[in-house]
């Protein structure tokens, strides 16, 4: 590719679009790990998957790449929209934005914005302590942290929420990735749509039980 | 909504107004009486604006030229929506029975950094015909007209262009996009002319040149929210935005100066 391609505002767009559809692979591998949990074994399978996600160095390389992806993906959103505001410096008095468009496709910038909240929590959580012991040499036990963690009602409550966070943002993102890789077609979009809404949802409601079956105790 | 044949209303306008570009414009609040439902909301400002010369004031600045739909000069962003409340038509073509006695309408411009307003409600968007004049043609050969026949065109690419170039170049799209991305009316103009054999020869260099004229003009980037393709009064599909995506993606990893 040119040199140029990733300077227009589509090569920015396709950055976008790509490290997002990179991260939503990711969401696969985590969501299927942490429902593990459900095996009710008293976390013994959820902390084997748990334990090869942090040892195994294929993984931790693919953590790095992961890492690089957000990082990417949060630095293009902040420059595109900073962009988009210079565009129009003077807003409307009147904007009539339900009549064409989807609130949660005009609000990526703040439901991203909740979600990287959300994240310095949930690294508080359950990366950074894993990432000590892993570095340290330490027995972690990450099942029982999540106990710990999923006890205090306030922490379900901040899951909940960047969960819901997390479902819109991915309800307007992937469907908005694949069409700006260029991915229309009248055969396909109904079905990379209703794909995308699915994903979304499913996704996010295993995500949201898991705070909830814990705190209940449902998982023991 | 609206009201019966012959009627008429009594509304109360809010209009923006700005003596020139560099000026700092407001709205002004204007009430009209015996509105009939059968006008064409120019007509209702034709009226609003006679009646301010006749009391010695100035009249309000607005675009149009057609008045039938088909020029894209008229441009007036009504109660938070480019083109006004209904769907698929121009500012020209929406009439008063869209509207109910009492109504506050809110009327502004195009509001974008690359459609500096020229005065009032009236916009300049010769942006985009620097779009246009970057890359937006084909050379044809001079001489005779060859035999319409002579150049195969399937159908449906046939069909496709002739929906892209259904774009009248309003600039509603801009104006609808909280981004004020100008993707939809350049991927028209690039479509139209990728999808039929005369606009092969320069495919590559023309829609390079077409976003990097987009881009410079300062109109923002895409977020994929489809307002306009919702707002646009020719029904221009978001079709077109992946079409540009995947053309200039190829041609800047195959074209060579
Ligand atoms: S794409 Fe539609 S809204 Fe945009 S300039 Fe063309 S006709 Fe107007
Ligand atoms: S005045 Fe020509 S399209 Fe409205």
């Amino acid at each position: 590719m040119s040199q140029g391609f990733l300077k227009t505002s589509i090569g920015k767009k396709i950055v976008m679009g790509i490290t997002g559809l990179f991260l939503t692979t990711f969401l696969i591998i985590h969501v299927s790990i942490n429902a593990c949990i459900y095996f009710n074994d008293g976390g013994k399978t959820f902390n084997a998957a748990a334990d090869f996600m942090s040892h195994n160095p294929v993984i931790r390389i693919l953590e790095i790449g992961l890492l690089a992806g957000l990082l990417i993906h949060m630095i293009q959103a902040l420059r595109l929209t900073m962009e988009n505001k210079k565009a129009r410096p003077i807003a409307y008095a009147k904007i009539d934005g339900a009549a064409n468009s989807k609130w949660y496709s005009r609000s990526m910038g703040v439901l991203g914005s909740l979600l990287l909240i959300f994240f310095v929590v949930h690294f508080a959580n359950f990366w950074f302590p894993t990432k000590v012991a892993v570095f340290t040499n330490h027995e972690h036990n990450s099942f029982e942290s999540m106990k710990l963690v999923f006890d205090q009602w306030y922490f379900v409550a901040i899951y909940l929420v960047g969960v819901g966070a997390l479902c819109y943002h991915l309800l307007h993102g992937i469907q908005s990735a694949f069409q700006t890789l260029g991915i229309n077609h009248k055969n396909y979009t109904p079905a990379i749509k209703s794909f995308g809404v699915w994903f979304s949802i499913i996704v996010s409601l295993l995500f949201a039980s898991m705070p909830i079956a814990m705190h209940l105790h449902i998982i023991q | 909504m609206g009201s019966g044949h012959g009627k008429e209303l009594n509304l109360t306008l809010k209009v923006w107004r700005q003596k020139n570009t560099k000026a700092t414009g407001s709205f002004e609040t204007h009430q009209l009486k015996g509105i009939s439902v059968d006008m064409s909301f120019l007509e209702m400002f034709d009226v609003l604006n006679e009646k301010l010369i006749v009391e010695g004031k100035e009249a309000i600045a607005f675009d149009h030229d057609c008045r039938e739909g088909i020029c894209g000069m008229c441009s007036m962003y009504i109660n938070g929506r480019p083109h006004g409340p209904k769907d698929g038509v121009t500012t020209c073509q929406l009439h008063m029975r869209s509207f109910n006695d009492g109504d506050t309408i809110v009327v502004e411009p195009w509001r974008s950094t690359a459609f500096p307003v020229i005065k009032d409600l009236a916009v300049n968007r010769s942006a985009f015909d620097r779009i246009m004049a970057s890359g937006g043609y084909v050379s044809v050969n001079t001489g005779n007209a060859q035999d319409a026949n002579n150049i195969l065109i399937p159908k449906e690419a046939a069909d496709d262009a002739f929906g892209a170039a259904a774009c009248i170049g309003c600039g509603a799209c801009v104006a609808a996009c909280k981004n004020g991305s100008a993707m939809l009316f350049v991927s028209a103009k690039v479509s139209q002319l990728a999808l039929l054999p005369q606009g092969q020869v320069e495919r590559k260099s023309r829609v390079l040149k077409m976003v990097a004229q987009m881009d410079e003009e300062g109109f923002g980037n895409c977020t994929n929210t489809g307002a306009c393709e919702a707002e646009c009064p020719k029904g221009i599909s978001l079709e077109n935005i992946a079409r540009m995506n995947r053309e200039l993606m190829s041609a800047s990893a195959t074209y060579t100066k």
